[in-house]
């Protein structure tokens, strides 16, 4: 007894137990995409073997896609090639595939919880660090490499070593302008990101319990942020009526039976945590990274800390900026609200209620990606579409876009973007662009004003 | 699988922490979809100018460090799952790399390709990076079986840590793939008996 949420799942997962090595895990969802699948398929052709179980397997094209035209041929070639081939693998090996123009096309972690794929209690993993969003589910979810992707198609298992278990919870009120990406931030911050690394997380507290679906998956998106392989939380009515009724959800007397399982995953009052750490909502404040690395985070109206070494005054160095300096009033000529932390519906809802009727400033390119087709139709329907046109926003079709800059979608060496994405890695977002890690709220002020500005003043 | 058992070589530092796989292989060059020619593209960024110049402030372009073993900073691998990190530090020539903290998913496609992530202790690291740089034709030793890293020039020793089945797939060049098949038959049964997600 005395069981964690992690440990039912985990538990309930297990084919078997190798003496003194990993367990073999079963898999019940396995999501693909172009970048990081066709080696794995090339490994089965070398052996000879087969896909084992192509139905528990969905694959779409988000990382490596372009976010204009999306009707005409794909003109960068080797994109195009690498498209190509996941389109023939998905059929050579009866895959289901929502490529590019598809409805149900879009960022991975973004489409497979819309549709219902993503479900309680299920051991998700895909070849992408951030699977770990859909552990906002109460699902055990985490990012494989290559060749792992390609031991899930042979045999629908993973051989892994049981994670260690930690829990960060968050208790009170939180400010007004404070977002799901703030929380995240400021927990990264707190605790670096190294300190999940052999863990898994669970978020608990009521900060998390009152907050939506797409807020938890923001949160646990960013659990990878501080080295955790995947983040939780329990589910409950949130979570129950958000997956009711979705495309590939179970219908009628199937979901309710599965309600009463999923109702079971919850972490026992007197089960224990290798770790665990108790913050405070009330000190939360919208957050800015102002370095290289995700942890390297203050309160926008903070200040840059005295150095702590060398790796950190080489993050300085390369995004301009000296200790002690505040970030607010810097002129920011980029910003990004994109990427599976923040291209879900509610973080357009926020940007254009902001934006309304104001416009964006004449120093400022501000790029507005939705995470999926069915997202985008939904801007367009709900009329925040006509919100971003009028104040110089450009809306993009869906794709991980400037979040990893596969595709043009590139910040220009040198220039600051204020971006919703998950990573502040040099040259992440293209060779020498400065990203500065925010909320959707955050960003939108900053096209805005077109500088950094404490827009909370502003809120009513 | 290669096989790995031990290796006696020089060794390159590279002492900066949280080196991410952004930087280990840049996404502009994730479009291939074979596993062939990562090692041109290694460190691109750092290695590089913005120009395509070599820059000489860069370790692995100082001609005194030569090797097969990467020394570096505290967290290598951190951030996205791209296994062409991997691949990327195998096809330039490393089969080892040492640090004080490796990033989860890195260190498992590390394993899974036959480059050898060794964990030390921070002070053993510094002691290291202190040795490499008096000394660039100074050698190390990884003995894999014994678990064991030795600083030949001052005898200075230390174990450790790996997991045990991940050892004897190192030791004997087994890989994951040839397990999980020889396992069918019971993932077979679990499925029959497993309450239907």
């Amino acid at each position: 007894m005395n069981k964690t949420l992690f440990d039912k799942i985990w538990n309930s997962h297990v084919v078997e137990s190798i003496p003194n090595g990993p367990d073999v895990l079963y898999i019940d969802k396995h999501l693909i995409h172009e970048v990081t699948s066709p080696q794995a398929f090339n490994e089965l052709k070398e052996r000879k073997i087969s896909v084992f179980r192509p139905e528990k397997i969905v694959a779409t094209a988000d990382h490596n896609t372009p976010t204009l035209n999306q009707h005409l041929p794909v003109k960068d070639l080797l994109s195009r090639k690498q498209l190509k081939e996941l389109t023939q693998n998905c059929e050579e090996n009866d895959i289901t595939l929502y490529g590019l123009g598809h409805p149900y096309n879009g960022i991975v972690h973004v489409m497979a919880p819309e549709l219902g794929i993503t479900q309680p209690g299920m051991t998700i993993v895909c070849g992408d660090s951030h699977t770990s969003t859909h552990g906002a589910f109460g699902t055990i979810a985490f990012g494989i490499g290559t060749s792992q992707v390609a031991q899930v198609f042979a045999s629908q298992c993973l051989l892994v070593e049981k994670p260690k278990k930690m829990r960060v919870n968050v208790n009170g009120s939180l400010k007004k302008g404070v977002l799901p990406k703030d929380v995240i931030l400021y927990i990264i911050s707190k605790l670096g990101t190294n300190t999940g690394t052999g863990y898994f997380c669970e978020y608990a507290g009521n900060v998390f319990e009152e907050m939506s679906m797409e807020g938890r998956m923001t949160i646990c998106n960013m659990s990878i942020e501080m080295g955790a392989r995947g983040g939780l939380i329990a589910p409950d009515d949130i979570t129950y009526n958000y997956v009711e009724g979705k495309e590939f959800a179970p219908k009628g007397e199937h979901f309710e039976k599965l309600k009463a399982y999923w109702k079971t995953l919850k972490t026992d009052k007197e089960a224990e945590f290798d770790k665990e750490y108790h913050l405070d909502a009330a000190d939360i404040e919208p957050m800015v990274t102002y370095g290289t690395n995700p942890g390297m985070g203050i309160k926008l109206t903070g200040s840059i800390p005295i150095s702590t070494g060398k790796s950190a005054d080489k993050a300085l160095e390369y995004m301009g900026f000296v200790p002690g300096e505040s970030l607010l009033d810097r002129p920011v000529n980029w910003i990004f609200i994109g990427s599976c932390t923040n291209s879900r519906i509610e973080d357009f809802r926020v940007a254009a209620s902001y934006i309304k009727g104001k416009r964006k400033a004449g120093n400022v390119n501000a790029l507005i990606v939705p995470g999926s087709r069915q997202v985008a139709e939904q801007i367009k329907a709900e009329g925040l579409q006509d919100i971003f046109e009028e104040a110089g926003f450009t809306l993009r079709q869906p794709g991980c876009s400037a979040c990893l800059a596969m595709n043009d979608d590139k910040i220009p060496a040198g220039e600051y973007c204020v971006s919703t994405s998950n990573r502040n890695f040099e040259g992440r977002q293209g060779q020498g662009a400065r990203t500065i890690l925010a909320s959707p709220l955050t960003a939108a002020a900053t096209a805005v004003a077109g500088k950094l500005t404490d827009f909370t003043k502003s809120l009513n | 699988m290669e096989k790995f058992i031990t290796l006696t070589d020089t060794a390159v530092p590279l002492e900066t922490e949280n080196v991410d796989t952004d930087q280990i292989i840049p996404a502009r060059f994730l479009k291939a979809t074979d596993k062939a020619g990562f090692g041109e593209n290694l460190f691109r960024d750092w290695r590089y100018t913005q120009q395509g110049e070599p820059n000489t402030e860069f370790s692995l372009n100082d001609p005194s460090y030569k090797g097969t073993i990467l020394v570096a900073g505290d967290n290598f691998g951190c951030g996205s799952s791209r296994e062409h990190a991997a691949w990327a530090l195998k096809a330039y020539g490393f089969k080892v790399v040492v640090s004080s903290y490796f990033a989860d998913i890195f260190k498992g496609n590390a394993l899974n390709n036959g480059l050898l992530p060794v964990q030390v202790s921070p002070p053993f690291l510094r002691k290291l990076f202190d040795y490499i740089k008096a000394d660039p034709l100074g050698q190390i030793t990884i003995d894999l079986d014994n678990q064991k890293i030795l600083i030949e020039g001052t005898g200075e020793v230390e174990k450790f840590e790996i997991d045990p089945y991940k050892k004897t797939c190192m030791l004997n060049g087994y890989d994951d793939i040839d397990f999980l098949l020889s396992r069918l038959e019971s993932i077979k049964k679990y499925e029959e008996k497993q309450f239907v997600l």
